[in-house]
């Protein structure tokens, strides 16, 4: 269990480097679909939810847990859905220059 | 017993190639060229990873998953078709649902695990019970300022500092008791009801220009509680992800307070509310030059390089439509036409940026402020459509001024600035704009998307 922990410190450690670099050269151009984009990841704790509907160990968590599903599965689509709304949207002037 | 571990290892296998998705997904983001790809690799991630969780061995019951998955896009699908001026709120809204998912599954861990929770497991539960209840409420609080179904100006009152980190100590305190004594669980629902209403008024004293720097802060709230979560189920993926999420909005919340010149401190306990007396006292009738739609069509017609700075106001009265029909009339003379965006222009991380391309006006043409700053003293015409306090000199002479200090973009060095403003009332930080008052600058009073669409009739009328 100890070392599962430190694991899971280093993992987070190396995660929180990697997301640093990256989206230090998000082009702040794109700032907002970025927000909507992350939120949308940030939604696989639905994974937790499903585990906790899933395995029905007591009403009272799988009550918590099918609202935690909607929640965040409404992020999942809703969050896909705008950021490539968004994306669509942008375009650059050369290939269209008329 | 075998077959159990091999369907595991394919779990995780999935679980990390889920992770990789993710991280290429916002890899992808840093060029409007690839960054569709990266909605492909997060999607597929996003399946990849609910599947492999649908194929674990401890699930028993389908029907309640499939019902809240569909239930969840139903909901999802509409929140994702919102038009793009409602953007702000709509993140500010999925942030507090991202919050509240989190706090549920925090919740029923622990009573599925309380009287014997470990402590190190109790304190990753307490922290993401912690912040994702105060995100929670304190983004639908966010969301409903955005919205305008509550008030947008900083509500303040004496004190208010000291309750609120007062509610933030109770709330850290009943956590580390939480910890030693796990079974004391009743307990449990303070830890999530102080933070309740810690979020609450934690935006109440927050206005609407210091919005971009809260709701890039609510999102690494977000993110950082779902990967407290992550520690508490021993899930890699959730960490990675709720990592990534919260160190964009660390990266975003940095960002936005560099460009408003404050610290986080100071945006989420020193609001603006205080220096607005003292500055709205010193007001006084001034000279203003005024001009007509059909005399600043003239001169933007006259004009060789025109940069357009756009702030909320433009949002606000959804001028963007018009703005390119004037970008358009004005490029086809063969005037050069820019736009200068400022990072904390609007209500959100890069909204102006969101509203100008829906209103198809190429990306390339969006320029930051620390790139077009230099190009101001050859620039015929800086015409600033419904920004304010991002504009004000006073931020670069004034020492006395309260946003002295904050960059800006130098519209004042143009050879002409116009400023389209309903009137003369000072912006949202209530500071008086010496801008309007320079020789060199015309007032254009009106309506920006009305005044805008005059600009746009008399200059192809008249050609």
């Amino acid at each position: 269990m100890a070392s599962n922990l430190i694991d899971a410190l280093f993992i987070f450690m190396l995660a929180c480097f990697i997301g640093f670099e990256v989206i230090r050269h998000v082009s702040p151009l794109l700032h907002t679909p970025l927000m909507s984009l992350t939120n949308a990841l940030d939604a696989i704790a639905v994974v937790g939810a499903i585990v906790l509907v899933g395995e029905r160990k007591s009403t009272f968590a799988t009550v918590l847990g099918f609202i935690a599903i909607v929640a965040a599965t409404s992020n999942v689509v809703g969050g896909f859905l705008i950021t490539d709304r968004m994306l669509k949207m942008f375009k650059s002037s050369r290939p269209v220059k008329k | 017993m075998t077959d159990f571990a091999g369907s595991q290892y394919a779990i995780e296998i999935i679980y990390l190639i889920a992770s990789a998705l993710f991280i290429l997904s916002l890899k992808w983001m840093s060029s409007p060229a690839t960054a569709r790809h990266g909605i492909w690799a997060g999607e597929i991630g996003m399946v990849l990873a609910i599947a492999g969780t649908l194929l674990r061995h401890g699930i028993v019951d389908w029907k309640w998953i499939i019902i809240a998955l569909v239930l969840g896009s139903g909901i999802g699908i509409p929140l994702g078709m919102v038009q793009m001026t409602a953007v702000p709120q709509r993140t500010a809204l999925s942030h507090a649902f991202g919050a509240l998912c989190v706090t549920l599954v925090g919740t029923a861990e622990f009573y599925l695990r309380t009287p014997t929770v470990p402590r190190f497991m109790m304190s990753v539960l307490s922290m993401e019970v912690i912040l994702g209840s105060l995100t929670f409420t304190g983004s639908l609080m966010a969301a409903g300022k955005l919205q305008e179904i509550l008030p947008q100006r900083p509500i303040t009152y004496k004190g208010q500092n000291v309750v609120n980190l007062g509610m933030l100590a109770i709330a850290v305190a009943t956590a580390v008791y939480l910890v030693l004594h796990p079974e004391a669980k009743q307990f449990f629902p303070v830890m999530v009801a102080i933070p309740l209403v810690f979020g609450v008024f934690m935006v109440i004293p927050i206005g609407g220009a210091d919005m971009p720097t809260v709701i890039s802060l609510l999102n690494s709230y977000a993110g950082l509680s779902a990967a407290a979560m992550g520690f508490v189920l021993d899930s890699k993926l959730l960490i990675i992800a709720g990592a990534l999420d919260g160190s964009s909005g660390l990266i975003l919340s940095v960002i936005m307070s560099k460009a408003m010149n404050r610290s986080f401190t100071n945006v989420l306990f020193g609001a603006f509310g205080q220096v607005q007396t003292a500055a709205a006292g010193a007001q006084e009738a001034k000279p203003v030059h005024s001009a007509t739609p059909e005399e600043s069509a003239a001169i933007l017609a006259a004009a060789n390089k025109v940069v357009i700075v756009p702030g909320y106001g433009m949002a606000v009265a959804q001028a963007q439509h018009k703005v390119r029909e004037l970008y358009d009339l004005l490029t086809k003379k063969g005037v050069e036409v820019r736009f200068a965006i400022h990072p904390v222009a609007g209500r959100m991380p890069g909204h102006m940026n969101v509203l100008l391309a829906e209103a198809d006006i190429p990306y390339d043409r969006l320029i930051e402020m620390d790139e077009i700053n230099g190009d101001f003293p050859q620039t015929d015409v800086a015409l600033v459509i419904g920004a304010n306090d991002v504009t004000n000199p006073a931020a670069r002479t004034d020492a006395s001024s309260p946003i002295y200090g904050m960059p800006i973009l130098d519209v004042d060095k143009a050879h002409t600035v116009m400023v389209i403003k309903r009137g003369m009332s000072p912006g949202f930080a209530g500071i008086d704009n010496p801008l309007y008052y320079l020789p060199n600058t015309l007032m254009l009073f009106g309506d920006a998307k009305q005044f805008v669409g005059a600009i746009v009739r008399e200059l192809s009328g008249g050609h």
